[in-house]
């Protein structure tokens, strides 16, 4: 029993179909873990062990009453960006650390309708803003593989959670390569689902037009179980769309069946110089490359492609999403829900100091420029321009898509850095710099790990596919590591039994 | 004179200045923006209820109260009602049309920004034409451009009376759907300004698109005045706010160019301000100048995806259209043979205008005239002493037309006919279209036209009044007047008049 939390996804389902262990013990474990060893990473903001308690015997029940359902009984976590009815959702900032949401976003109860099982909520940079977690109001979070490390942001709690054993698979979302990065930093399969595939109804927004929700595990097949209960079109939602429903895991047996000893026979893969430019460390090339050849041998053809300047992608981005994080946020007011300063003397005062006190520097810094792009006399220049940018983005992708199937590249220039090197704000947002011109394009990409640096820390091989294709990715994921062990490497935290 | 078909705009824009207004040398410039609550029975972005008049936040869900994560979702029925809408002031229609954030805070604007059109409205230019000083010896028509009407989202209110020293937010009107149609700066007085507002007013009741009821707040005017020396560039404006009365908008204008004028004359300027219109004590107020005015930041709500509109919905609604105000008043007098006055006054609205047709339908065109007597004098009288909308009429158009057939086939005479028709307004005949019928029956108020009974109480009249009728044969008609009065007596009202009188005549030689 010591190992459980090492296990796959598929073989927690399988353990609980031949009952080698029940859900409430398989919760169990993972609570005395989270409670043993979280002091150490500080990667939950909520636990809700007492509900999952109560939901893990239920679960039991119905599979013993023949309920088929693959994920009843298997542990989870959410970030906390996501609202949960009736427990604390933070979004890791000081304006909601008193919020309690009344209703459930649409893929928390999509995923409880799954049967799974939500051990809490995990730490986040506030409001999703941030690459390394350290915005967080509830303190950063430590990488499970390296204590003075980053576990990465935004959804480092989500990375380190798993990355840590605590538990299987977790959400997160993705707004510039809130998941990807993080998966990079701690050794994790993250993916980044096409726009509009996953319901943004109950997940706090940060720049709408970019966000996206995701799933972070320790391999490609593990993120497609729990990405398959959080698709669909929502109704609530007037950007998700109505599409063709892929069964993922299904995809992925279907694939893994028919490959023979090239199972990349065939697959085309995107390399542009514009991913391995200036400041991507050298450790980090070498091991990324090491990769692709990996994939060469097992059949795929590498192919150069062009892709927009990095550097303009992320100027566009940091005009495109502090601008409707500007607007996002202006609900956040001291009014209705959340901080409220204390004894305000007017209205004015109300909304200044409720929002001074309640928002830390890096979301206080996005609502300026954002609130400074918008404004009149510079949304052409600004926000006009980065959105003819930004279609220009799209179209470089689908031009480079005309000759590949998937684009590879590093999904961050580094490894996790220490918190104390104390990045300045401007190189933590080159952090994004391969991931944002997928969150422009709308597009679906992956992070799996590839390796280790010298020092031991994980690095990441970014995958970005065309509209709608997550299975492709995820397939493609899944056959790598059927011929590689980079995910089956446990962290520190992981290693340790409690 | 100006065309009325023409949608020429410099046309319009000429036949807009046509008539000459001048207040002591000053020319007023007056633009409006009108409020219109769309009467969807759920809000803008949100499945809550727009019922108006319940408890504070009882008709707001998550979405209305701007909770983290909520998202919004458009309600299509505002979509054809804003169309219909555009196809009434004969406008560009938007076949794409987008939403925009508006940036602002106050504390019942509960997501920190409207969502309204600003770059794409779903209308765009069109007109109306309109009656100034309707009804008046000086009226005249005029065209009234329109800029543009978009879609948007209400804020909710803050109430100040709830709880003693704070200020409370209800955002029950949040989210409630509105179209905010803007005009050109056509109006020249507020005679003018008020023709242009009825005639919104009317059409979009007409339409069945909004209630439009004022002292609820689902019809708000907005007016931009300024003056000028005739010929000189537009003077600086002043917007007066949320004027809530016909009769309040009127005098609000003319306050506010009095003030203006004043100013100018005193040798200051006009400064570009908010204004309010004290009704107490009939003058206008800054609430605030240009100085504290906001910048909205505006940009695209990526929350929503633009509206596409198909040439076939256009197309179905259009052929759904119903006949607009003008054109159903222009077909009353040409093919109804009504006056001018008539048929404006039965167009005063849709359900007028359909009660009086479903009458006609009944009684047939030859008698439109006799149903819209009827219609205008004792069933609109009567309506309008109980302060009743002709919809809850109780007497239903087939029931006054069944009347309205007793009278063509001689069964009732004028006077028999008022007393039915009280009897049928007190629903003495029940809910059946021959409720007039019953009533005839049951109170014998038939008229009586068998010439021989006529005749048996002629005779009794005559020997019973030797004074009236020497009288009447000395040469005094009103005595013959006398003998009617009496046999109508007799008869209890019930006798033909026509015969009375032949029998009387032939009678008395």
């Amino acid at each position: 029993m010591s190992e459980l939390h090492l296990l796959s996804t598929q073989q927690l389902i399988t353990g609980l179909q031949d009952k080698q262990f029940s859900s409430l013990e398989l919760t169990e474990h993972y609570i005395k873990r989270i409670d043993a060893l979280d002091n150490k990473i500080n990667s939950f903001i909520t636990h809700t062990s007492e509900t999952a308690r109560a939901q893990a015997k239920a679960a039991d029940e119905m599979r013993a009453q023949g309920d088929q359902r693959p994920l009843l009984g298997v542990p989870m976590a959410h970030k906390d960006i996501f609202c949960t009815q009736g427990v604390l959702t933070t979004c890791g900032s000081k304006m909601l650390h008193n919020f309690v949401s009344p209703y459930d976003a649409t893929i928390v109860s999509n995923i409880d309708k799954a049967g799974m099982i939500s051990l809490g909520k995990l730490n986040m940079d506030e409001f999703a803003m941030g690459s390394d977690n350290s915005s967080s109001y509830y303190g950063t979070v430590q990488n499970p593989w390296n204590l003075e490390r980053v576990p990465g942001g935004s959804s480092g709690g989500s990375a380190a959670a798993v990355a840590a054993g605590f538990v299987p698979v977790a959400t997160g979302s993705d707004t510039g390569g809130s998941i990807r990065q993080p998966a990079s930093f701690c050794g994790l399969t993250g993916i980044k689902p096409t726009y509009g595939r996953v319901s943004r109804f109950g997940m706090i927004a940060y720049a709408s037009s970019l966000d996206q929700a995701g799933s972070m595990g320790r391999s490609a097949k593990d993120c497609a179980y729990l990405l398959q209960p959080m698709i669909g079109h929502d109704p609530r939602d007037a950007t998700s769309i109505k599409y063709d429903m892929p069964d993922y895991v299904q995809d992925i047996n279907d694939a893994e069946a028919a490959a023979g000893d090239k199972p990349f026979a065939g697959l085309r893969i995107g390399v542009a110089k514009e991913y391995f430019s200036a400041g991507l460390d050298a450790e980090i090339e070498t091991t990324v490359r090491a990769a692709l050849k990996k994939y060469e041998e097992l059949g795929a053809t590498i192919v150069e492609v062009n892709i927009t300047d990095p550097e303009i992608t992320l100027a566009t981005y940091y005009m495109l999403a502090p601008a409707e994080a500007s607007s996002n946020l202006s609900r956040f007011d001291g009014v209705r829900f959340g901080y409220r300063c204390e004894n305000p003397t007017d209205l004015l005062d109300l909304y200044t100091r409720s929002r001074s006190e309640g928002f830390g520097p890096e979301v206080q810094r996005r609502i300026l420029t954002g609130t400074y792009a918008l404004s009149a006399g510079y949304f052409d220049a600004y926000y006009t321009k980065a959105q003819k940018i930004r279609r220009l983005i799209v179209k470089d992708f689908d031009e480079a898509f005309a000759s590949c199937d998937v684009i590879a590249s590093p999904t961050a220039p580094t490894a996790a850095y220490k918190l104390t090197d104390n990045l300045d704000p401007a190189t933590m947002y080159l952090g994004d710099v391969y991931t944002i011109a997928v969150n422009l394009a709308g597009l679906p990409a992956l992070s799996q790990p590839v390796g280790l640096t010298s020092e031991g820390l994980p690095v990441g091989l970014q995958l970005i596919g065309q509209h709608w294709q997550e299975s492709q990715l995820l397939t493609t994921a899944h056959l790598f590591q059927q011929h590689t062990d980079h995910h089956l490497q446990h962290s520190t935290i992981a290693k340790e039994t409690v | 004179m100006m065309s009325t078909t023409t949608t020429d705009n410099n046309a319009v824009r000429e036949h807009a200045v046509r008539k000459e207004l001048f207040v002591d040398g000053y020319e007023v410039v007056i633009g409006i923006e009108i409020h219109c609550q769309l009467n969807t029975e759920s809000k803008i972005f949100s499945s809550a209820p727009t019922d108006f008049g319940h408890e504070p936040n009882s008709q707001a869900s998550i979405v209305d109260l701007g909770l983290p994560g909520v998202l919004p979702v458009l309600n299509a029925g505002v979509v054809d009602r804003a169309l219909k809408f555009g196809i009434g002031v004969n406008a560009e229609l938007g076949l794409f049309n987008t939403f925009d954030r508006k940036n602002y805070f106050y504390p019942d604007l509960p997501k920190g920004y409207q969502i309204t059109q600003m770059a794409n409205p779903i209308v765009g230019e069109g007109y109306i034409d309109v009656v100034v000083n309707e009804g008046d010896k000086n009226e005249y028509p005029k065209r009234m451009g329109i800029t543009r009407a978009h879609l948007e989202e209400d804020a909710g209110k803050s109430v100040h009376d709830a709880v003693d020293g704070m200020t409370g937010v209800d955002l029950n009107r949040a989210g409630t759907p509105l179209i905010e149609i803007v005009s050109e700066p056509d109006m020249r007085s507020a005679h003018e300004a008020l023709a242009y507002i009825k005639a919104i007013h009317q059409l979009v009741t007409w339409l069945g698109i909004s209630d439009a009821i004022m002292a609820e707040g689902s019809f708000r005017c907005d007016c931009n005045v300024s003056v000028r020396r005739p010929g000189d560039e537009l003077g600086t404006r002043t917007e007066l706010k949320n004027l809530n009365s016909f009769r309040f908008i009127e005098r609000a204008i003319n306050r506010e160019i009095e003030r203006q004028i004043d100013i100018l004359e005193d040798g200051g300027k006009v400064v570009q301000a908010t204004m309010l219109y004290d009704p107490e004590r009939d003058e206008t107020r800054t609430m605030r100048t240009k100085e504290d005015a906001n910048d909205y930041r505006y940009f695209p709500d990526p929350d929503l995806l633009p509206v596409r509109i198909e040439q076939h919905t256009v197309d179905a609604i259009k052929a759904a259209m119903p006949e607009l105000p003008v054109a159903r008043r222009a077909r009353f007098e040409e093919a109804l043979g009504l006056s001018e006055y008539d048929a404006r006054i039965l167009t005063g609205s849709r359900q007028i205008a359909d009660y009086f047709e479903a009458v006609v339908a009944e009684v047939g065109q030859s008698d439109a005239k006799m149903a819209g007597n009827w219609v205008m004098g004792d069933l609109l009288g009567a309506l309008n002493k109980d302060d009743t909308d002709i919809v809850d009429s109780p007497i239903s158009a087939k029931q006054l037309a069944g009347m309205l057939k007793r009278i063509k086939d001689d069964t009732l005479s004028g006077k028999l006919a008022k007393k039915v028709f009280s009897a049928l307004y007190e629903r003495e005949g029940g809910n059946d279209d021959d409720a007039a019928d019953k009533i005839i029956k049951e109170k014998g108020l038939k008229q009586e036209t068998d010439t021989g009974a006529i005749k048996a109480m002629v005779e009794e009249v005559i020997a019973k009044n030797e004074a009236m009728v020497e009288e009447y044969r000395g040469g005094k008609e009103k005595a013959f007047n006398g003998l009617v009065g009496q046999v109508m007596k007799a008869s209890r009202g019930s006798a033909n008049p026509q015969q009375v009188n032949q029998i009387l005549r032939e009678l008395l030689g």
